[in-house]
């Protein structure tokens, strides 16, 4: 008996071994966690950077972000407003369901529930409906030409699992609500979650029966495990990067970049990214919630938008606290994205002198005082970006209070308009301009996904028109001639003060091929260690 | 006649003839300790007055100013001695207004530790028999929690009941209040000890026999004779407590970044150690250590000095 359970624990060791010879695993690290594990819950980049390796959308997005099958084989537009979507066989749930049309109607209708925050992607949808179980569609309720851009970003899930936990509807974040998404996810990716423990580590087991594995040309990975540790300290981070704790950093603070490079045994990946930082303010309320102006809302009056922006020295910013590795901008999306155009990209000079006159015309000489949200843990530098920005506006006479708190604290207070500014940054998965002018300034109409991230709630009639025009209309033409007449709001009415477009250095070790995303979402399909 | 001689002698010339300042004036290290801790306590005090800057005079910050290296670096600028941090703040005039607040913390805890444990110290000294027993324990089951955690858990439980901006603005207080706590049980045990020795004496006897009050035994009579271990204790603890205090800040539970503290000064720097902007956080560490050191040599010797054992 002894003997045999000696020999036993032989071979559990030899085996063990031999999995840890064929083990690649890549630790990877960044500043935040996510804040959840729900697939509809949080569209933020922290969160789906992670979600991405597990869950999968009907459409994918490559290493170029060009769209390419995903769960749907095959997709095309059978009338004006239905789409169809092939779906592709034979693919299973991490705990062995199998994936059919009645999940993908499932899915579909919880990405439109009230409480999910993928609105923006199934806005024009009226609803899913299955022809057959390999098949559906969707029905639209205006033509949608763009809507395979759209659901490349909403994930599927199990129906009989959904119901089984009490998950039919995503967690509502707003009412700090816990449900059993938060922790547990069960999709149809190449990585299934196997330790969830919220800001510690979460690790990701391959998942050998992903469907994709077997174009062994383009999903290359050889990678058994990811372990994600969130590590909030700049210099923590890199020394764990350094020390060879951790493979991979997505968000080396750029201050370590020269150094990185120097390193021998350790890339620096470099690209732009498809993301905007910027301040939005509130401009629906009669009196703000955080400021020394009382009985009426400054940031109603334009002066007072156009001093803040005057006041903004966007050299110092990109040179001091960027180290240049950001593109100043005018506007809210670079020009990767559809809808863009040159001449709408021109910033308010930094003139501190012209700021405190505006100031003076709009009734303010003496300045105010108000309190600016910002995270410091989302976006590279975003509390030195808020600290300098403070900083600057206090010169002209707006006494700016930081308040900087983590993104689990950051996105649930804004998500409540309990703010009066804050600091956001916005990446456009759609590639196109309609996804950020119906989220960020089309008014909070209930429609979906009209005004959803638009805290500051600002509201512009002829903004709206152009936002349905943006939806509707067919034609490129006209289409883009509404885009850009939106783009001259933007730069003449100041709903935001525009800082930059990121630019996203990832840090990895050498040993350790992986492509360059522009949406800041690594791929771990792709992704080789030597 | 000695009498009438001290008698005319002023208190500085008597002072002068003391063991205490004998020994003072014949330790070089001592003397210097004192010299340092008195020249940072007069920096921090008179920062409004004497530093270069006022640093969070937001309205007077350049950004262009950020990063710039010690004034004898290449690259430095005679403006700011020190350099400047990230966000163009003069260093030398950060570290003085942090040390100002590390003091102010350091000295607001050691007060707070040092009057709740001569309080339950000289209670449970002086009355004994079940109240001794219970505060006696009570302090025991404390001095099983490291006080760095105890500090920790009372922060965490604070910001966990109170509402963040209610939080910020009575932070430094409960940092005060969050080391005091974790510090008192030292003071409780020594003047306890004290206590039991002092109770039984003639003087205590002959008070109770005219029929004082046991609050006025305690506090008149018995106090003023167990404080001399006291201040020792004191002395050594305020080193520990500006320590404490650097570490809360450092993990980032302790005072706001708005009042950036000396630890507070050595995390933001610790991010920039890596590329090479080593004086945002080697100045302030510098004077932590500085300050640490001489208020812990100077506890030191005030305690051989007062050890009749030693003498």
């Amino acid at each position: 008996m002894r003997a045999a359970l000696l020999a036993a624990t032989a071979v559990v060791g030899v085996l063990a071994a031999a999995g840890a010879a064929d083990a690649r695993t890549v630790r990877w690290s960044a500043s935040g966690d996510p804040n959840t594990m729900d697939p509809h819950s949080q569209n933020l980049g922290t969160v789906t950077m992670v979600l991405q390796q597990i869950y999968e959308p009907l459409i994918k997005r490559d290493k170029d972000l060009a769209l390419e099958p995903g769960l749907a084989t095959a997709w095309r537009q059978v009338e004006p407003n239905r789409w169809r979507f092939e779906l592709r066989r034979g693919v299973k749930f991490h705990d062995g369901a199998d994936f059919n049309a009645d999940d993908v109607v499932f899915s579909i209708t919880r990405a439109l529930a009230p409480t999910s925050n993928y609105g923006i992607f199934v806005d024009t949808v009226e609803k899913a409906e299955k022809v057959d179980d390999n098949t559906v569609d969707i029905v639209t309720k205006i033509p949608d030409p763009i809507l395979p851009n759209k659901i490349a970003s909403v994930y599927m899930m199990d129906k009989e699992w959904s119901e089984k936990n009490n998950v039919t509807a995503p967690q509502n974040t707003r009412a700090r609500e816990e449900t059993h998404t938060v922790r547990n996810t069960n999709g149809t990716g190449p990585f299934r979650l196997s330790v969830r423990e919220p800001d510690v580590r979460t690790v990701m087991l391959r998942n050998d029966a992903w469907w994709g594995w077997a174009d062994t040309a383009k999903n290359t990975s050889n990678v058994t495990e990811i372990v994600y540790r969130p590590i909030s300290s700049d210099a923590t981070r890199i020394a764990a990067l350094l020390s060879g704790e951790v493979d991979f950093v997505l968000d080396p603070p750029l201050q370590d970049l020269e150094r990185l490079k120097r390193a021998p045994n350790i890339s620096v990946l470099e690209g732009p990214e498809i993301r905007t930082i910027f301040f939005a303010m509130d401009v629906a309320r009669d009196e703000l919630l955080y400021s020394s102006v009382k009985g009426k809302n400054p940031f109603k009056e334009l002066r007072v938008r156009q001093a803040l922006y005057h006041a903004i020295d966007i050299e110092a910013i990109r040179t001091r606290v960027m180290r240049g590795q950001a593109i100043v901008t005018g506007t809210f999306f670079p020009e990767q994205v559809n809808g863009y155009v040159k001449e709408e990209d021109v910033r308010l000079p930094f003139n501190a002198e012209r700021a405190r006159q505006l100031l003076a015309e709009a009734g303010y000489p003496q300045g105010f005082e108000v309190t600016l949200d910002c995270p410091n843990n989302r976006y590279i530098n975003d509390e030195a970006i808020c600290q300098a920005v403070a900083a600057m506006w206090t010169r002209i006479g707006v006494k700016t209070n930081l308040n900087a708190m983590p993104l689990a604290n950051f996105f649930p207070k804004i998500q409540r308009d309990d703010t009066s500014i804050y600091l956001l940054g916005w990446g456009v998965p759609t590639q196109d301009a309609l996804y950020s002018f119906q989220s960020l300034l089309a008014t909070r109409d209930g429609a979906q996904g009209n005004g959803i991230w638009n805290y500051g709630r600002y509201s512009n009639p002829r903004m709206d028109q152009l936002v349905t025009a943006m939806k509707n209309e067919l034609d490129p033409e006209k289409r883009n001639a509404a885009i850009r007449e939106a783009l001259k709001i933007y730069r003449e009415d100041v709903p935001h003060i525009p800082l930059h477009h990121q630019m996203v250095p990832w840090a990895v070790r050498s040993n350790i091929a992986m492509p360059h995303q522009a949406n800041n979402q690594p791929q771990f399909r792709f992704v080789r260690v030597n | 006649m000695a009498d009438s001689i001290a008698a005319r002698k002023g208190p500085v010339s008597r002072f002068l003839d003391s063991d205490l300042w004998f020994s003072f004036s014949h330790s070089p290290l001592t003397i210097v300790s004192a010299i340092v801790a008195l020249a940072l306590i007069g920096a921090a005090v008179l920062a409004p007055v004497i530093a270069p800057h006022d640093p969070f005079n937001l309205a007077t910050l350049n950004l262009m100013d950020a990063f710039n290296p010690p004034a004898w670096v290449e690259g430095g600028n005679p403006d700011f001695l020190l350099g400047t941090d990230d966000q163009g703040r003069d260093m030398l005039s950060t570290i003085m207004y942090g040390a100002r607040i590390s003091l102010f913390v350091g000295f607001c805890s050691v007060i707070f530790a040092m009057v709740l444990g001569v309080t339950l110290g000289l209670v449970a000294g002086f009355v004994g028999g079940t109240t001794d027993a219970v505060l006696m324990r009570i302090a025991d089951i404390k001095l099983t929690f490291p006080a760095i955690l105890v500090a920790l858990l009372v922060d965490g439980l604070v910001r966990a009941a109170l509402p963040r901006e209610l939080h910020d603005r009575i932070a430094l207080w409960v940092v005060i209040f969050a080391i005091g706590i974790s510090n008192w049980v030292q003071y409780a045990r020594t003047v306890r000890g004290s206590t039991l020795v002092e109770k039984n004496k003639e003087y205590v006897m002959a008070a109770r026999v005219i029929g004082l009050s046991s609050t006025r035994i305690m506090t008149s009579h018995v106090l003023p004779n167990v404080m001399g271990p006291v201040l020792v204790i004191a002395t050594l603890n305020l080193g520990f407590a500006i320590l404490a205090e650097a570490t809360l800040s450092f993990l980032g539970v302790g005072v706001p970044p708005t009042q950036p503290s000396l630890g507070t000064l050595i995390r933001i720097g610790n991010d920039f150690l890596f590329s090479g902007e080593w004086w945002i956080t080697v100045f302030p560490g510098i004077t932590l250590a500085l300050m640490v050191l001489s208020v812990n040599l100077l506890g030191d010797w005030l305690r051989d000095a007062l050890n009749p054992r030693l003498r």
